[in-house]
């Protein structure tokens, strides 16, 4: 694979290109379903091929195949000088990259039980166990219980003499139990998460206990009592608080959609860089949220990005107070920061973007999450996250739980069905005046976060031990 | 169907099934695509990002007896396709026997569609994508705004063949222009168009219409969230269609009760009719789908009455009927999806829909929508470039965005009418062909900074 990347490189620079980088990527991947006690879908996947990304005239090109041959790394070189130039015909501002030594060296993800040796036949077992487990309930309509693996070797050439190669692995599972009374669905799941790690990880999920905790509130949730609209206190549970991290803080730290460059797709960021200069306030003192790419187990947890920046936990808010961003080599010189290791892609077919690595939201020493229950006179518990929707530049979101549980005199009490809490982002954030400790502390993987055009899904984690909220629209809408 | 020389990836799906049959399935069927696709995105009046990737791959779908096993490759090497043929072969006996078989579709007769694809977008290159782009950039400087956007181009060779004798290629090719342009104050406009032919679209008019949408909503003001009569442009309407499909059109959606379309019931005004036909030139046309059956023509709902949902082999089976040609890539667990949808056209002009607002808004687009609860079709989401209050049916101004939780079940019935030209806009999962729309009320439930 060196031969090609190099010979990639060469062709690259000897066409006119100023900066080249080349990775070769190999994915495997399987997947299994069951539902309706049945095996629904088992499948295994492998892709393989190249991208080469150049500067020619201070402009980007990209070209990438999928056939590994010296001639076709020619081709593909100079196919991305030729894209690059034609780039260049619509420049306004030349592209700059900060400086950093080569990278050298190999990652691998660290794990017990390679997943892919563990046979099909076991995973099956483990997921119908559970998806019975589920349906066996009375008033369940259907239930699913799925399992997916992902490997991937990539080797990173750069004409500044990097050169890396990484082996990444992760493993998701989750459950998904559904409840129906004619036009009231409800759904549970668990815990829709993924993982760097291997097979044990699964197993350490207790997938069959869990399907018994969860397939009960799926019915019980039928009867359950709407969710009220007005102002409450909310506690959210890491299985919620996650997805507002991801989506109110991590998306909008992301330097080239603050820079614009996903305005005609996912939109772009209110937190402009003069709120950086500004010490801007994002939330309030005990919201300390950091990108760190190297949580162990987190499927933003990697060696180097794929620009060659070594892997690095950077502050995004820091007691409240904005601190930086999601940055790459051409980004981060635009704020007087080097890259802060971020660029990643979807495979070998795909140019790197900014991307989420773990965004943790870090625990405060002082309450658990259970003192903070007991500290809250009357409130509402939300978990498991059901549907989400934040506007254009990341102020304006809605979020719906699959549960949540009224909060009276410091204890858990009912079920309420169907809650939506929405807000925007700085005011929530302010609002919040509890941050639980490291005993709830969890790593959540999620392994669906799109962006770009094209379509690129990325692997991002995220840390959360829950937190109260205060004075938060609840209810949101006519049922 | 294009017929000729055998292409790489159809060559190595011949070989994957004679090496499935020897390999002692029972039924085998191989997809198989190639092409060529490319992008050029801009940002701030400039080209940020620039790509093309050239890709090949084969997707074994092996039956034995009551079991089934999927495996994909994109190496097209001998040795790599008899391990594909070992892989998914030991994966299917890998499993317990199944209460239910999978019965692979038998060959049937694929009419030609005409128009799926097209020279000039087969001969796109990076400088045409380049030109196109600079003519955006160009309309957005005449009015004083940046242009954001991108401008792909595609072409594939997408192919089925299985045991049952079931053979069929096509040539697709599928071009799109999207852009947003943005004022110094964050004032935005939104405007799209996507073809079969690169060359039917005008990337200088798409520009000028963004532009003109952005300089329309200079100023905008901030009004109080609650429900409206709205005017939802086509952009808008196709945001409808796309979520009911996905909660609603699929019969796996209605065979495991998660689905509102029960046969007969009334959702929609009788204004409304639905249909899926990828005959249609009007949309992007395409003889079959992935599992090799002949596309057909499915009325979703019928002057507002539910009649009928997409079938893919396997839905199709245990309801007693055949396939309407909606299946997607093995293996997948969303069932069956319509990926053709129109809706008919009624007879109203873009005036007479505006005229007919009391108080109200015409809503450009819909982002970041999302089911709230699908059985319910409750939606939330946000207005986004270009929002106009209407009062007496006069434009007042631009107003800030809002958020909506909307029934779409509930604005479909509310549907007073019409207009009778019709849009074929870029979805998230295909194109779909749409008129605009004019709705009694829609319930806005938040607001934003702009």
């Amino acid at each position: 694979m060196r031969d090609l990347s190099q010979r990639a490189l060469d062709t690259a620079v000897q066409r006119g290109a100023t900066y080249a980088d080349v990775r070769v990527v190999r994915r495997s991947e399987e997947s299994i379903s069951v539902k309706a006690g049945r095996v629904d879908a088992v499948g295994s996947g492998e892709t393989e091929g190249f991208g080469v990304r150049v500067i020619v005239d201070g402009a980007w090109g990209f070209a990438a195949s999928s056939r590994l041959t010296g001639d076709e790394a020619d081709r593909v070189a100079a196919e991305a000088v030729r894209i690059a130039r034609a780039s260049a015909t619509a420049r306004r501002r030349a592209v700059v990259l900060d400086d950093r030594p080569p990278a050298k060296g190999s990652y691998r993800t660290p794990y017990v039980i390679d997943p892919f040796t563990v046979s099909v036949e076991d995973k099956i077992a483990l997921l119908l166990e559970a998806e019975r487990t589920m349906a066996r309930i009375e008033g369940v309509a259907f239930a699913e219980a799925s399992y997916s693996a992902q490997r991937e070797w990539k080797a990173f050439a750069a004409s500044d003499g990097s050169d890396t190669d990484q082996e990444i692995t992760h493993v998701v599972a989750a459950l998904e139990v559904n409840a129906v009374d004619g036009d009231e669905l409800q759904r549970r799941s668990y815990p829709d998460s993924g993982q760097a790690a291997g097979w044990e990880w699964v197993v350490g999920l207790d997938l069959v206990g869990n399907a018994a905790r969860i397939a009960p509130e799926s019915v019980a949730l039928l009867s359950a009592p709407q969710c009220a609209p007005g102002r409450r206190t909310i506690i959210l549970d890491p299985s919620q608080l996650y997805m507002q991290v991801h989506e109110s803080c991590g998306h909008p730290t992301e330097l080239d959609r603050v820079y614009g460059t996903e305005a005609s797709y996912a939109g772009t960021s209110f937190l402009t860089t003069d709120k950086l200069a500004d010490g801007f306030r994002y939330g309030s003192d005990l919201v300390t949220i950091v990108a760190d790419a190297t949580s162990p187990g987190g499927m933003g947890t990697f060696g180097w990005d794929d620009e060659g920046v070594a892997a690095q936990r950077v502050p995004l808010v820091q007691d409240g107070i904005l601190a930086g961003y999601l940055s790459s080599r051409e980004t981060a010189p635009r704020i007087g920061r080097q890259s802060g290791g971020a660029m990643r892609a979807d495979g070998w077919d795909r140019i790197p973007l900014i991307r989420m690595t773990n965004i943790n939201l870090l625990p405060r020493e002082g309450m658990s999450l259970a003192d903070i229950v007991a500290d809250t006179d009357d409130g509402l518990y939300l978990a498991s996250n059901r549907s989400w929707s934040i506007d254009d530049r990341r102020l304006n979101f809605q979020f719906a739980t699959e549960v949540a549980y009224e909060i009276k005199g410091g204890k858990l009490g009912g079920l309420v069905k169907n809650p939506t809490y929405t807000g925007i982002t700085y005011e929530f954030w302010r609002s919040c005046d509890a941050v639980a400790d490291s005993s709830s502390y969890v790593l959540f993987g999620t392994p669906n976060c799109g962006k770009g055009e094209p379509g690129q899904v990325g692997h991002v984690g995220h840390g959360a031990s829950g937190a109260r909220f205060r004075n938060v629209q609840v209810g949101v809408g006519k049922w | 169907m294009v017929r000729g020389a055998t292409t790489e990836a159809q060559a190595a799906a011949q070989k994957v099934l004679a090496y499935a049959l020897a390999a002692g399935a029972t039924q085998a069927e191989v997809l198989f695509s190639e092409g060529d696709s490319a992008l050029t995105r801009f940002a701030n009046s400039e080209i940020h990002q620039n790509v093309t990737e050239r890709d090949a791959q084969v997707s074994l779908r092996f039956v034995d007896g009551r079991r089934v096993g999927c495996a994909a490759t994109n190496r097209l090497d001998d040795e790599a396709l008899r391990r594909l043929a070992e892989r998914a072969a030991a994966i299917a006996r890998l499993q317990p026997e199944q209460e239910e078989a999978l019965e692979l579709p038998e060959p049937g007769q694929v009419a030609l569609v005409t128009g799926a694809s097209s020279q000039a977008t087969r001969d796109a290159s990076p400088e045409s994508r380049a030109a196109g782009a600079r003519e955006v950039i160009a309309a957005a400087d005449a009015v004083g705004v940046l242009a954001y956007g991108s401008f792909t181009t595609s072409v594939e060779r997408i192919g089925v063949i299985n045991s049952k004798g079931v053979d069929v290629i096509e040539e697709r090719t599928s071009a799109s222009l999207i852009t947003v342009s943005m004022g110094r104050d964050g004032e935005a406009g939104y405007a799209s168009s996507s073809a079969v032919d690169v060359t039917e679209i005008d990337a200088a008019a798409i520009g000028r219409e963004a532009a003109g949408r952005t300089r329309d909503s200079r100023g905008a003001v901030s009004i109080e969230p609650g429900d409206y009569q709205v005017v939802l442009e086509p952009y808008a309407v196709a945001d409808l269609l796309e979520t009911l499909g996905y909660v609603g059109f699929s019969a796996l959606a209605v065979q495991e009760d998660r689905s509102f379309h029960e046969s007969g019931r009334v959702v929609g005004s009788n204004l409304v009719t639905i249909v899926d036909d990828s005959t249609d030139p009007a949309g992007l046309p395409a003889s079959f789908d992935y599992e090799g059956v002949a596309k057909e023509r499915v009325t979703l709902i019928e002057r507002g009455i539910c009649r009928d949902v997409v079938f893919d082999a396997q839905t199709a089976k245990r309801a007693g009927r055949r396939s309407t040609g909606h299946g997607l890539p093995a293996p997948n667990s969303y069932g069956p999806f319509p990926l053709n949808m129109l809706m008919a056209p009624g007879d109203a002009s873009h005036e007479e829909l505006v005229s007919g607002l009391d108080r109200g808004l015409i809503v450009t687009r819909f982002h970041y929508t999302n089911p709230v609860h699908p059985k319910l079709a409750i939606v939330t989401g946000m207005t986004r470039d270009g929002l106009f209050l209407v009062e007496r049916g006069e434009v007042v101004g631009p107003v800030r965005n809002l958020r909506f939780t909307q029934s779409y079940l509930a604005a479909l019935a509310g549907v007073e009418a019409v207009g009778r030209d019709r849009f074929r806009v870029s979805g998230d999962f295909s194109p779909v062909v749409v008129p605009a729309v004019r709705i009694a009320a829609f319930t806005f439930t938040g607001a934003t900074e702009h």
